[in-house]
C-alpha cells in the first residue's frame, strides 16, 4: 500500500503498556479526529491479559471512509519499552516513531529511514507532577498534546471533549490541560509542526454517532423490550451485559417506586445462563444471553432442546479466535457453522449478521421479535471487532410507538374461543404454532414442554409418523423464516458483472474499499452483504446469476461458503474463497490481492500486474 | 405414550374452595415402575395441592430428566409442566420465576439428576433464594438408566448387583443448610403423613424450599444392603417432630399449651406448628439444625421432619428489587425508553 496523501488519510499506532490509562488518552485522540468531521476507525489490539503486557490501538483516518483496517503505520506512537524494538520495525518507510526519550535510545534502534521525533514525556511529567500516579497517567496525555501540534488537530476540541468526560469532576480538568499544553509546546518548540501527514477539518460525517457494537447490541436488546438477562462473563461478550445493565439502571426503573422493569442474572455458567432465558421466554418474557463461541458450545444441549420444544430464544455470539481458548481476544468469523447447526440431531438456527453499530441495535430489537414469531433460538453473530472496537455509525433509530412483535400467542379470551387447543398443530400452514404463557387459562391452554418426541397436543410419544410430522413442520417454519429475516444489501449497480462479491458482518468495511480498488484496475465485481441465515431467495439468485462469486470471511475453513453450498446446493467451483484468520480485521488490500489474484488465474488475460 | 384418565369424576365428590375436585390435581397415568417411590410422592403432591386450594393453572411444575423427572406429567395436567435437560432444572425455573413472580413454582428432581449433573445448578438456585418449591426423589441411584449408583448413595451401601458403594455420599440436606436455604426438610415417600403438610408448608414459603424425599427405587435399588430401600428407611428414620401446617385462612384459636410444641409463621399467615420436637433443635437455628443432622448422620439414623425454616428470608426478586408487575406482562410502554432517551443517547457518543 503507497502511504497516505497524508492529509486525512493516515494510520497512527499506539504502543502503550496494559493498565496503565492509557486507554483514555487514545479515546480523546480518536474522538478530536471525529469531532473534527473526519470519518476513523479506532481499534483496539490488546492481549488477554489485564495488565503489564504490551497493548496497541490504532487509528485510521480516512475523508473517504474506507474504514477496514490498512497495514502499513504512518505514525507510532511508543511509550512502551518493552516492545519497542517491535514498534520501531513497524513502522512505514517514511513514518514517523513519536516516543519517550527521557531516556536516550539505544543506537541500535535506529533506522534510517523513518523520522525520530523524541518527546521527554516521562520526565516533563516527574517535574511537572508530585502524585506518581499522576505522574504516569499525564505522560499519555502529553503524547495527545504532542499530536495535536504535530498533526494540527484542534486544540479546542480536544479540550471540549476532556471537559465533557469530566463534567462530573471538574478538579481533573485543569492539571489535564496543563498536560496537553506541555505537550503540545514541546512538539512546537523542537519539531516543524504540523508535520506532512495531518488532519484538516471536514464535514464527512453527518449526525453520525461512534460507538461499539456491543453498547449498541445491549441498546437494541432493552429497546426490544428484554426484560430478562442471563449472562456469564466471557470476552468479547462481556461489555453487551454490562452496558444492558448500565443503561437499564437508568431507563428501566419505576421513578416512584424505584423498582426495576428488569431482572439481570450473572449465572454460574452459560448452561445456566441459556436455561434461565429458556425459562424465561417459555414464560412470556424476552430474554437475550450475550457469550463468544465456547459459551455457545456449551449451550449446546439447551439450543436443541429450545429449537425442538419452540421457545424463544435471543442469544449473542460476539465470535473471537477459536478453537477452545483459541484467540481470547482477536477476531473471527469462526462460529459460523458451529450456531448455525448447534446441538445434536437435525437442528436449524436463526442467524443474523450485523456490520455496523446501527444495525448491532436494529438486530438487537430484532432477534426478539424474530424469536417470539418464529419461537425458536435465534443468534446474533458479532464480533470482537465490531463488538468492541468504536465505529462510525449512522444514529440509532426507534420508531414512534413501535410495537413488539410476540408472535402467536392465545390469551385467555382467544383460548375461549378454541375448541381444542394443539399446542403443536400447525393451523395457519406456515410451521408456526400457537403456544400460551402458563398461567392463562383455568382450563385450557396448559401443556407440557418438554425435549422428548411428542404430537400435536404435546402429549409423549415415539410414534414415527407423529416424530416426523414434527420435524418436517419445523424445516417448513425455517422455510417461513426465509421472508422474515433481513435481506441481503447491494451496493452499486447490480449484475454489472459475471463475478460476484459476498460478504457478511465485519468484512464489509474491508470489502467496499477492495471494490473500489478493484475498480481502480478495471476489474468490475457485483457485490452483496449477506444479513441472515437462513438465506432468502435474493441470495439465491445473486449466486445463481453470476459465475464466480468470491465469498470474504475470517476463519480457515470457508464456513460461510460450506453453509451457502450444503443450503443452496451450488456447484461448490464456483464458491471461491477470501479468507483470513490471523485474528486481525481483514484489509482491503488483502481482498483485492486474492480477488486478483484468482481472476488472473480463471482468466490469464485479465493480467493487470 | 402418556396415557390419560378420563377426565369425569363423580359430580359428588368434595370441591375444595377454590372450586376443584381431587380429581383436577391428578395428571396422566404412570409409567413408573409398580411401587416406585416417587408415584407416592406425585400423590402427596396431589394432596398437598388440593388442600392448599392452589389453582392449577396457577403452578407450574419444572423437572429436569430421570424417572423422577418424569412424574410432573403424574399430577397436576392442568398445569403448564416442563421437561427440560438433565440436570438443568434449577436454571429453567430461575427464568421462569424471573419471567412471572405470581405463580407457584415446583421443581422436581432426582438425586442423580440434582447431586451430580445438576449439582452447580441446584447450589446457584440455593444462593439465589430463588422462590420454589425443590423436592428430590432420592433413591440413591439412577433409575431411569437401570440402576447405577447417584452420588447420594451412602458409604457401604450396596447395590442390586452386589457392588459396596466405595464412595462417600453427598448430603443434600447438609449442603442447602450450609448453603443459607430459608426451608429444609426431608421425608420418606412412604410417609404421607409427614409428607404432605411438609410440601404445604414449602409451597407456603416465601423463597427457596427444599425437600429431600427418600424414595426407593423398587427396580434397582431395594435390595438388601441397600440404605435406600423401603426396609431399610422405615427402620431408620426418626422424625423430628410431627407436624402440621396451618394456611393463614383458618383463624387460629386453637390452643397449643403443650411444652413441647412450636409455631413457626410464615410471612403470609400461615402456620407451620411442629409438636413434640426433637430435644436441642430448633428448627429457627440453622446451626442447632446442621448439629442434629450430624448427631443423627453419626448414629446411622435419618431424621425426617422439617429440619430449618427461616420464614423471613428474601427471595430472588426481593434481591433484584424487580417491579410488583410480573416482567412478563410489562408492555411496550414500560420497557421501550423514551426516543428523547436516545436522542440523549446518540449525542453521547459524538
Ligand atoms: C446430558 C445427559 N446425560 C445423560 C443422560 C442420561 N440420563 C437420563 S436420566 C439419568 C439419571 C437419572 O437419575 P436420577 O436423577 O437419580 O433419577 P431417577 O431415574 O433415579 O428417578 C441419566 C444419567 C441424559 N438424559 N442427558
Ligand atoms: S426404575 Fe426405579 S426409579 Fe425408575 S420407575 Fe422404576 S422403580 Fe422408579
Amino acid at each position: 500500500m503507497p502511504l497516505g496523501s497524508g492529509v486525512n488519510d493516515f494510520v497512527v499506532r499506539f504502543a502503550n503498556v496494559n493498565g496503565t490509562g492509557s486507554a483514555s488518552a487514545n479515546g480523546i485522540f480518536a474522538k478530536a479526529l471525529f469531532r473534527m468531521g473526519l470519518p476513523i476507525s479506532p481499534k483496539n489490539i490488546f492481549p488477554s491479559n489485564i495488565q503489564g503486557l504490551p497493548t496497541w490501538y490504532e487509528v485510521r483516518v480516512n475523508e473517504n471512509a474506507y474504514l477496514g483496517r490498512r497495514e502499513g503505520i504512518d505514525i507510532l506512537v511508543a511509550v512502551n519499552p518493552q516492545s519497542l524494538k517491535q514498534d520501531i520495525a513497524s513502522v512505514k518507510s517514511g513514518g514517523y516513531l513519536v516516543y519517550d526519550n527521557s531516556k536516550k535510545l539505544h543506537d541500535s534502534f535506529l533506522r534510517e529511514d523513518i523520522n525520530f521525533i523524541g518527546i521527554p514525556m516521562m520526565q516533563m511529567c516527574m517535574e511537572h507532577y508530585s502524585n506518581p500516579r499522576q505522574q504516569q497517567l499525564f505522560k499519555n496525555v502529553v503524547y495527545v498534546g504532542a499530536l495535536a501540534a504535530l498533526l494540527d488537530i484542534e486544540m479546542e476540541v480536544i479540550k471540549g471533549i476532556i471537559s465533557d468526560q469530566f463534567a462530573r469532576k471538574p478538579k481533573l480538568v485543569p492539571p489535564n490541560f496543563e498536560a496537553l499544553d506541555m505537550g503540545a509546546k514541546y512538539a512546537r518548540e523542537h519539531f516543524d509542526c504540523p508535520l506532512d501527514i495531518r488532519v484538516e477539518r471536514r464535514d464527512k460525517i453527518g449526525d453520525s454517532i461512534m460507538l461499539d457494537g456491543n453498547t449498541a447490541t445491549a441498546l437494541g436488546l432493552l429497546y426490544g423490550g428484554a426484560s430478562v438477562a442471563a449472562w456469564y462473563p466471557i470476552t468479547p461478550s462481556t461489555s453487551v451485559a454490562k452496558a444492558f445493565e448500565d443503561y437499564a439502571k437508568k431507563l428501566r426503573v419505576d421513578p416512584e417506586t424505584g423498582k426495576k422493569n428488569v431482572a439481570i442474572v450473572q449465572a454460574e455458567d452459560e448452561l445456566a445462563a441459556i436455561g434461565m432465558v429458556i425459562g424465561a421466554c417459555w414464560n412470556g418474557a424476552r430474554a437475550f444471553t450475550a457469550t463468544s463461541g465456547a459459551g455457545v458450545s456449551l449451550m449446546n444441549e439447551f439450543i436443541g432442546l429450545a429449537y425442538f420444544a419452540e421457545i424463544p430464544v435471543t442469544l449473542v455470539n460476539v465470535q473471537r479466535g477459536g478453537p477452545s481458548t483459541g484467540m481470547p481476544t482477536r477476531t473471527q468469523q469462526a462460529d459460523i457453522i458451529s450456531s448455525a447447526y448447534a446441538s445434536h440431531g437435525d437442528t436449524k438456527h436463526v442467524l443474523l449478521f450485523p456490520s455496523t453499530p446501527a444495525e448491532c441495535f436494529e438486530f438487537g430489537a430484532k432477534a426478539l421479535d424474530l424469536a417470539d414469531r418464529l419461537q425458536t433460538p435465534v443468534i446474533l453473530m458479532s464480533d470482537l471487532d465490531i463488538g468492541m472496537n468504536e465505529h462510525v455509525s449512522p444514529p440509532l433509530k426507534w420508531e414512534e410507538g413501535k410495537k413488539y412483535d410476540r408472535g402467536k400467542v392465545l390469551s385467555a379470551q382467544d383460548l375461549e374461543e378454541v375448541k381444542e387447543f394443539g399446542r403443536y398443530l400447525d393451523v395457519d400452514g406456515d410451521g408456526i404454532p400457537y403456544r400460551t404463557y402458563p398461567g392463562t387459562h383455568p382450563t385450557k391452554g396448559s401443556f407440557f414442554t418438554r425435549g422428548t418426541s411428542r404430537d400435536e397436543y404435546a402429549r409423549y410419544t415415539e410414534q414415527g409418523d407423529a416424530y416426523v410430522r414434527n420435524v418436517d413442520r419445523l424445516s417448513r417454519k425455517f422455510e417461513t423464516a426465509k421472508s422474515m429475516v433481513p435481506s441481503p444489501q447491494f451496493y452499486g449497480k447490480k449484475n454489472q458483472s459475471s463475478y460476484g462479491m459476498l460478504f457478511f458482518g465485519t468484512t464489509t468495511y474491508a470489502a467496499l474499499e477492495a471494490m473500489d480498488l478493484l475498480q481502480g484496475e478495471g476489474i468490475g465485481v457485483d457485490s452483496m452483504r449477506l444479513r441472515a441465515f437462513p438465506f432468502n431467495n435474493e441470495v439465491e439468485d445473486f449466486i445463481h446469476q453470476h459465475t464466480y462469486v468470491f465469498v470474504v470471511e475470517q476463519n480457515r475453513d470457508a464456513q460461510m461458503r460450506s453453509v451457502l453450498i450444503q443450503e443452496l446446493g451450488i456447484r461448490p467451483e464456483k464458491m471461491l474463497s477470501v479468507l483470513n484468520y490471523d485474528g486481525m480485521p481483514i484489509t482491503a488490500d488483502k481482498i483485492f490481492k486474492t480477488v486478483r489474484h484468482n481472476l488472473t488465474e480463471l482468466n490469464p488475460k485479465m493480467d493487470a500486474s | 405414550m402418556s396415557f390419560y384418565k378420563p377426565t369425569f369424576s363423580h359430580p359428588l365428590l368434595p370441591k375444595n374452595e377454590v372450586g376443584y375436585r381431587k380429581a383436577d390435581y391428578e395428571g396422566a397415568i404412570s409409567t413408573l415402575c409398580a411401587g416406585c417411590g416417587h408415584d407416592s410422592i406425585s400423590g402427596s403432591i396431589v394432596q398437598a395441592c388440593y388442600e392448599m386450594n392452589i389453582e392449577p393453572h396457577r403452578l407450574a411444575k419444572l423437572s429436569g430428566i430421570g424417572c423422577s423427572s418424569k412424574t410432573p406429567t403424574y399430577f397436576l395436567s392442568n398445569s403448564h409442566g416442563f421437561n427440560s435437560v438433565h440436570g438443568r432444572m434449577p436454571s429453567v425455573a430461575t427464568g421462569a420465576n424471573l419471567a412471572n413472580k405470581h405463580l407457584i413454582y415446583l421443581g422436581v428432581s432426582g438425586d442423580g439428576d440434582t447431586a451430580s449433573i445438576g449439582m452447580g445448578q441446584y447450589v446457584h438456585a440455593i444462593r439465589r433464594n430463588l422462590n420454589m418449591t425443590y423436592i428430590v426423589m432420592n433413591n440413591g441411584c439412577y433409575g431411569l438408566t437401570k440402576g447405577q449408583d447417584s452420588a447420594t448413595a451412602d458409604f457401604g451401601s450396596i447395590s442390586k448387583s452386589g457392588s459396596k458403594n466405595m464412595y462417600q455420599a453427598i448430603d443434600l440436606i447438609g449442603l442447602a443448610l450450609e448453603l443459607g436455604a430459608g426451608f429444609v426438610a426431608r421425608s420418606f415417600s412412604g410417609d404421607k403423613t409427614q409428607l404432605v403438610p411438609l410440601i404445604k408448608a414449602a409451597m407456603a414459603h416465601p423463597g427457596f424450599a427444599f425437600i429431600d424425599v427418600i424414595s426407593p427405587c423398587v427396580t434397582f435399588n431395594n435390595n438388601a444392603g441397600s440404605t435406600k430401600s423401603y426396609e431399610f428407611t422405615r427402620e431408620y428414620m426418626t422424625a423430628t417432630s410431627k407436624m402440621d401446617f396451618v394456611p393463614k385462612r383458618e383463624e387460629i384459636l386453637v390452643d397449643y399449651e403443650d411444652d413441647s410444641s412450636i409455631e413457626v409463621e410464615l410471612h403470609d399467615g400461615s402456620k407451620i406448628r411442629l409438636s413434640k420436637p426433637v430435644q436441642g433443635w430448633d428448627p429457627h437455628d440453622r446451626n442447632s439444625a446442621m448439629h442434629k443432622l450430624l448427631d443423627a448422620k453419626s448414629r446411622g439414623e435419618i431424621i425426617t421432619g422439617l429440619i430449618h425454616m427461616d420464614p423471613k428470608t428474601q427471595d430472588l426478586h426481593n434481591i433484584l428489587n424487580t417491579s410488583d408487575t410480573a416482567l412478563n406482562q410489562l408492555t411496550e410502554k414500560e420497557l421501550t425508553p423514551s426516543l428523547e432517551a436516545l436522542e440523549d443517547i446518540n449525542q453521547s457518543f459524538r
